[in-house]
């Protein structure tokens, strides 16, 4: 084809588009303004992207994997729960060994001296101004508290506990190497009247400190405070047997 | 030049309005606009072919709308809506690609 066909081809295509008052140009005009109006529309809608404008099987294979993954999650569910169960059912034992030890610990504290304590008891008071009452007899009072089932005993201000020693010393009595004041108070947690009756039996702690020249009272009271405390030292050389294995 | 300020003056007003398409409608109206614009090729090219006329093109714009929206409503009776979607699309591409050829043919030598 030459050049003069092709400039007549777009004389021909601008000479159809030129404004004419004819049918054609109208109804072009409209059918060109409607399909311009749906290819926006349509852009618009498939835009939106929303489920409304998929297909039935395909909205079907959607409802498939949110049915899988909802079956996937409610096990995921479940396993969390069980777990979570576990762990507070884990709480609950771990709590109840933490109270069980808090208990033995209490226990031992007051069995040991470490911890204060307080109770029914007596206060034993030895009033000797002459330093005539040995240490001798101050054990002998101990041995008898412990007898009649003293739970926690404290001498002048040192705490009474299964390595406490007593001593004579230049004018009065050392517990355990610290010289205790005289009047000697004695605080022993326990059954009171058992206690006090061992202390008043004939020959026992309080006839013999009469006998000594000294004064001895005893107290029952509803409430006696063991403050004092005893510091524990690690055994140089006892060590415990390990428990025999099942 | 009328068609084309036309074809861009519905553009704009689709986008100013942004109406929703109805739900009866959503799946015909882009195989609608397929066939529609295989129909505005058809008449570009009968307009270099010289045969051109007038009332062909708005018969044959009405009808491929028509006869596509139907095709795609029958295959969604039958089922098969999504593959003669397709095929719709398909053929209506191939018939435009083919206009586009003549057209260019004509205005570009080539």
């Amino acid at each position: 084809m030459s050049t003069t066909s092709s400039s007549s081809s777009w004389a021909t295509l601008l000479r159809m588009a030129r404004p004419r008052a004819t049918r054609a140009n109208v109804f072009g005009a409209l059918l060109a303004i409607l399909l311009g109006f749906a290819i926006a529309t349509q852009v618009q809608q498939t835009n939106q992207s929303g489920l409304e404008q998929l297909r039935e099987d395909e909205l079907i294979r959607i409802l498939d994997d949110v049915t899988q993954e909802q079956g996937r999650v409610s096990s995921d569910i479940r396993q969390l729960e069980a777990s979570r169960d576990r762990l507070l059912s884990g709480v609950d034992s771990s709590s109840e060994a933490l109270k069980s030890a808090q208990e033995r610990l209490d226990t031992l504290g007051i069995l040991t001296g470490t911890a204060p304590a307080t109770g029914p008891g007596v206060v034993i008071t030895i009033t000797d101004p002459g330093h005539k009452v040995t240490a001798a007899r101050l054990l002998d009072a101990l041995q008898e508290l412990r007898d009649s089932g003293a739970e926690a005993v404290q001498m002048g201000d040192q705490r009474v506990v299964a390595d406490t020693w007593f001593s004579d010393a230049d004018g009065g009595i050392t517990v355990s190497g610290h010289q205790i004041a005289e009047p000697y108070v004695i605080k022993a947690i326990g059954d009171s009247a058992t206690m006090a009756s061992a202390m008043d039996i004939p020959g026992g702690v309080t006839d013999s400190v009469r006998r000594d020249g000294a004064q001895s009272t005893v107290r029952q009271l509803k409430r006696v405070d063991i403050t004092a405390l005893h510091s524990l030292e690690e055994p140089r050389y006892a060590r415990p047997v390990p428990a025999p294995t099942k | 030049m009328i068609p084309l300020l036309g074809l861009v003056g519905g553009v704009l007003i689709g986008l100013l309005w942004g109406p929703d398409v109805p739900l009866g409608l959503q799946p015909y109206l882009p195989i609608a606009v397929i066939a529609a614009l295989d129909a505005v090729f058809g008449a570009v090219r009968a307009v270099l072919d010289g045969i051109f006329n007038d009332k062909v093109f708005v018969v044959s714009f009405l009808a491929n709308v028509v006869v596509a929206a139907f095709i795609v409503f029958l295959g969604d009776q039958l089922g098969v809506g999504s593959q003669l979607s397709t095929g719709v699309v398909v053929v209506l591409g191939v018939r435009i690609f083919s206009n586009v050829a003549s057209i260019r043919r004509h205005l570009f030598k080539a």
